[in-house]
């Protein structure tokens, strides 16, 4: 029942955000501009807008939940809506150092573009939806975990065991796109919940984060969002000296970071 | 009756009447090999997670031993393919023994894979999908390995006709219905008529000829498993020869060890004799050397301008939490058998014999003394004089006389070896073997190891599942040779036979024999 319900709930009222959000900027960005960014789709479903998912992490926001005084909460959220068994992360917070001080960074998968693991499968379970998203078919997986030991961003895990189900899990048709009930021997990771965005929702670690810092984006429509405020994804970027992490390996991530420390929220990055 | 004839008698002798530790031996093998398996069947139920395998480190004993048996299983493509096409003479009574190991190695090693899945139910979707993945290295070592496989199969087979019909000809009458049955089908009719005899010759050739790159393939593929990612310590384009290289120097020490055991339990000095040990013994120097030289080639190249996670890499393993396995694996798993080898051919260390102080079965009794003492005292803990030991004598103040002693010792067994060849030879095949495997470790684990992202560092420890399952594929290994080695001749009868025959000057045709060679004259 839990999980059914998470499937759906929340539905309506995104979707109308992000609808109407995408004619708000389409009307006020230049074609020409949305022309250059946008690509070419690579598939549609069932007549749906096809997209092109990426995502946009405001480092400036996010203060790891340490001014709330709370664990960070896009993980929290990742865990619940997933029904993670405990201690597994599908996205993480660390903490990382630059010249300015410390800073927080949340690490989902990054949806590679080129990815190593689906470069690397030999069953092919792991593999691009065609919104751009790396999935993986437990149903198909041996557990050899070499897209593992290539995933560069070390966001993979394995179910060890037979890791315990939810009540109700049994009711869930398993497919990739929400992958329940989990299958032991099997690589599991972020799959940008597939299952959500599909309806218009945010991703779970995005509408659980309590600063708005996590965008969902569509490289089509040149929109993101963080279910507040909509951008427009390309110029949000640029004027924001937004990175990818670990760009110089040519993975090419679909997750862009805005560099920060936190400083939105009052947040010194004293070394 | 000449050398090939006793040889014939004498290994009919072994298929029809079996030592008489072999029953033990194969019930010793078998109970561990049992054991491991129970391990397995504990693994497959539960899971990986009794492992001591987790997210940060997902690969461990398993992927080791995959390397290091498909590494042994070159012995067999060197010794046999390259000896035979380059008209090595004295490889006749040692080609069988390496065929075999290729054969096993291959078997068992391929087992690891299917060990180390975690939904090994699923095997066969490499074939169902797999086919559609060519761009996944995993693949590219089901297509080699498998074709490896089969084809040294078939490279064990072919030389093997002749034997079986000679074993079918003198077989006990009272044999199992099943041996003679064996023996009849496999040999295939097997007359030794000149056509049969040029054919056999012929698709020899061909094997030998195809066997060589597809073992250069196999190895090299293995190592793209780890090469083709972006880990710090793999992501190298030396280590496919790297691979190449280190397989058939393990592959060379696994034969010399494997001549030694089966020349003293079938009692085949007299055709395996300290020649074939000396002639290995090069052989294996020259690829100790080459694998030197890559190790240095390769952690130069890495450590001369090293970035973060490079320089976290070789910090781990010079001196952090590999450190001492690192040198251990350089100092004795590749120079010390180095100089193992090298150690009968220099005559002039005759002369340590003559200094008094370095009489080995004292300075061993010294040494073994103090070490049952440090054992005592330190180890087990008990109070000892260290307690009322002036300050200035410290334990590691008293390591210096320790080393001191050890390195006597250490010159004081040289001039016994150094009479010895077959024996230093054989300590440094295992060493050289023991060497090999910890090094796939130090390839396998500290490069996994390495923090790719601001992530903690769990460090690998294989629990009992793994020890066991480790156990159990080495005693499999053991089995599946000695088997093969009760069944069927272990050495290739008929080519000794056509070296000796040969070796008449009214037959001659194949130029020096092995005789002459001092092969197989006892």
């Amino acid at each position: 029942m839990g999980v059914m319900s998470e499937r759906r709930s929340r539905l309506k009222i995104t979707r109308r955000q992000l609808l109407s959000a995408a004619a708000a900027v389409g009307a006020a960005a230049s074609v020409p501009a949305l022309m250059a960014r946008s690509r070419p789709a690579t598939g549609t479903q069932q007549g749906q807008v096809s997209r092109q998912w990426a995502m946009v992490i405001d480092l400036r926001k996010c203060e790891g939940c340490t001014t709330i005084n709370k664990s960070p909460q896009c993980v929290a959220a990742c865990q619940k809506t997933h029904h993670l068994p405990e201690g597994q992360q599908w996205i993480r917070v660390v903490t990382e150092r630059d010249e300015r001080g410390t800073f927080f960074r949340p690490i989902p998968c990054m949806q590679c573009e080129n990815a190593p693991c689906v470069q690397v499968c030999p069953v092919g379970a792991n593999y691009h939806d065609a919104g751009g998203v790396v999935l993986v078919d437990q149903n198909r997986c041996i557990g050899c975990r070499l897209c593992m030991a290539a995933c560069p961003y070390d966001v993979r895990v394995f179910n060890w065991v037979q890791p315990p189900n939810p009540p109700g899990a049994a009711l869930a048709t398993y497919s990739p796109e929400f992958p329940l009930p989990h299958r032991k021997g099997t690589v599991s990771k972020c799959m940008l919940c597939a299952h959500r965005t599909a309806h218009g929702e945010l991703p779970a670690c995005a509408a659980g984060c309590p600063m708005k810092a996590i965008y969902l984006g569509d490289l089509v429509t040149d929109v993101a969002t963080n279910g507040e405020e909509v951008v427009q994804l390309s110029t949000f970027l640029s004027e924001n000296h937004a990175t990818r992490y670990k760009s110089e390996l040519g993975t090419h991530p679909r997750v862009y970071y805005i560099p920060g420390h936190g400083e939105a929220f009052g947040r010194r990055a004293n070394p | 009756m000449n050398d090939a004839a006793r040889l014939e008698a004498h290994l009919v002798g072994v298929v029809r009447r079996p030592p008489r530790w072999y029953p033990l031996a194969v019930a010793v093998l078998a109970g561990i090999a049992a054991w491991g398996f129970y391990a397995w069947t504990v693994q497959y139920r539960v899971g990986l997670g009794v492992t001591g395998l987790h997210n940060r480190v997902p690969w461990g004993f398993y992927i080791i031993n995959f390397v290091f048996l498909i590494g042994i299983s070159h012995a067999g493509t060197l010794v046999s393919a390259i000896l035979r096409i380059t008209g090595a003479e004295w490889r006749r009574p040692i080609t069988r023994m390496a065929e075999v190991i290729t054969v096993v190695a291959l078997m068992t090693g391929a087992a690891m894979v299917v060990v180390d899945m975690g939904r090994p139910d699923r095997l066969l979707n490499l074939v169902r999908y797999g086919f559609g993945r060519l761009s996944s290295p995993i693949i590219w070592d089901v297509l080699s390995v498998s074709t490896y496989l089969v084809g040294s199969l078939i490279y064990l087979y072919i030389p093997l006709i002749p034997d079986l019909a000679l074993l079918y000809e003198r077989l006990d009458p009272n044999a199992p219905a099943w041996q003679r049955w064996l023996y009849r089908t496999l040999s295939m009719g097997w007359q030794g008529t000149p056509r049969q005899r040029a054919r056999l010759e012929r698709v020899l050739a061909i094997m030998a000829v195809l066997i060589i790159p597809i073992a250069v393939s196999v190895h090299t593929v293995v190592s793209y498993v780890f090469s083709m990612t972006l880990r710090v310590g793999w992501h190298s384009s030396i280590f496919g020869p790297y691979f190449v290289v280190g397989a058939i120097f393990s592959g060379i020490a696994g034969i010399i060890a494997a001549m030694a055991v089966f020349r003293r339990i079938y009692r085949l000095e007299a055709w395996i004799t300290e020649d074939h040990f000396r002639k290995l013994g090069w052989l294996l120097l020259a690829l100790n050397l080459i694998y030197l030289y890559f190790t240095f080639s390769e952690y130069l190249t890495i450590g001369y301008q090293p970035d973060e996670a490079e320089a976290a890499l070789l910090q781990m393993l010079f001196s952090g939490a590999y450190g001492r396995l690192f040198w251990l694996v350089v100092i004795g798993g590749l120079v010390t058998p180095a100089l193992l080898i090298i150690l009968p051919s220099m005559r002039f260390l005759r002369r340590l014999a003559t200094v008094p102080v370095l009489r080995p079965i004292p300075v061993a009794m010294a040494a073994a003394s103090v070490a049952g003492s440090i054992v005592i005292f330190r180890v087990l803990g008990l109070p000892g004089p260290s307690a009322a030991l002036p300050g200035w004598l410290s334990w590691e103040f008293l390591r210096w006389p320790l080393f001191g002693l050890g390195g006597v010792l250490v010159l004081s067994l040289i001039p016994v070896l150094q009479a010895r060849l077959v024996t230093s030879l054989v300590i440094a095949s295992l060493l050289i073997n023991v060497g090999m495997w910890l090094k796939r470790y130090l390839i396998v684990v500290p490069s996994l190891n390495v923090a790719q992202t601001p992530i903690e560092a769990i460090a690998y420890h294989p629990t009992w599942v793994e020890w066991s399952i480790l156990a159990g594929t080495f005693a499999g290994f053991a089995l599946l040779y000695l088997i093969f080695s009760r069944v069927f001749p272990i050495i290739s009868l008929w080519e000794v036979r056509e070296a000796a025959t040969a070796d008449q000057p009214e037959t001659s045709r194949e130029g020096p024999s092995l005789a002459a060679e001092g092969g197989i004259s006892p």
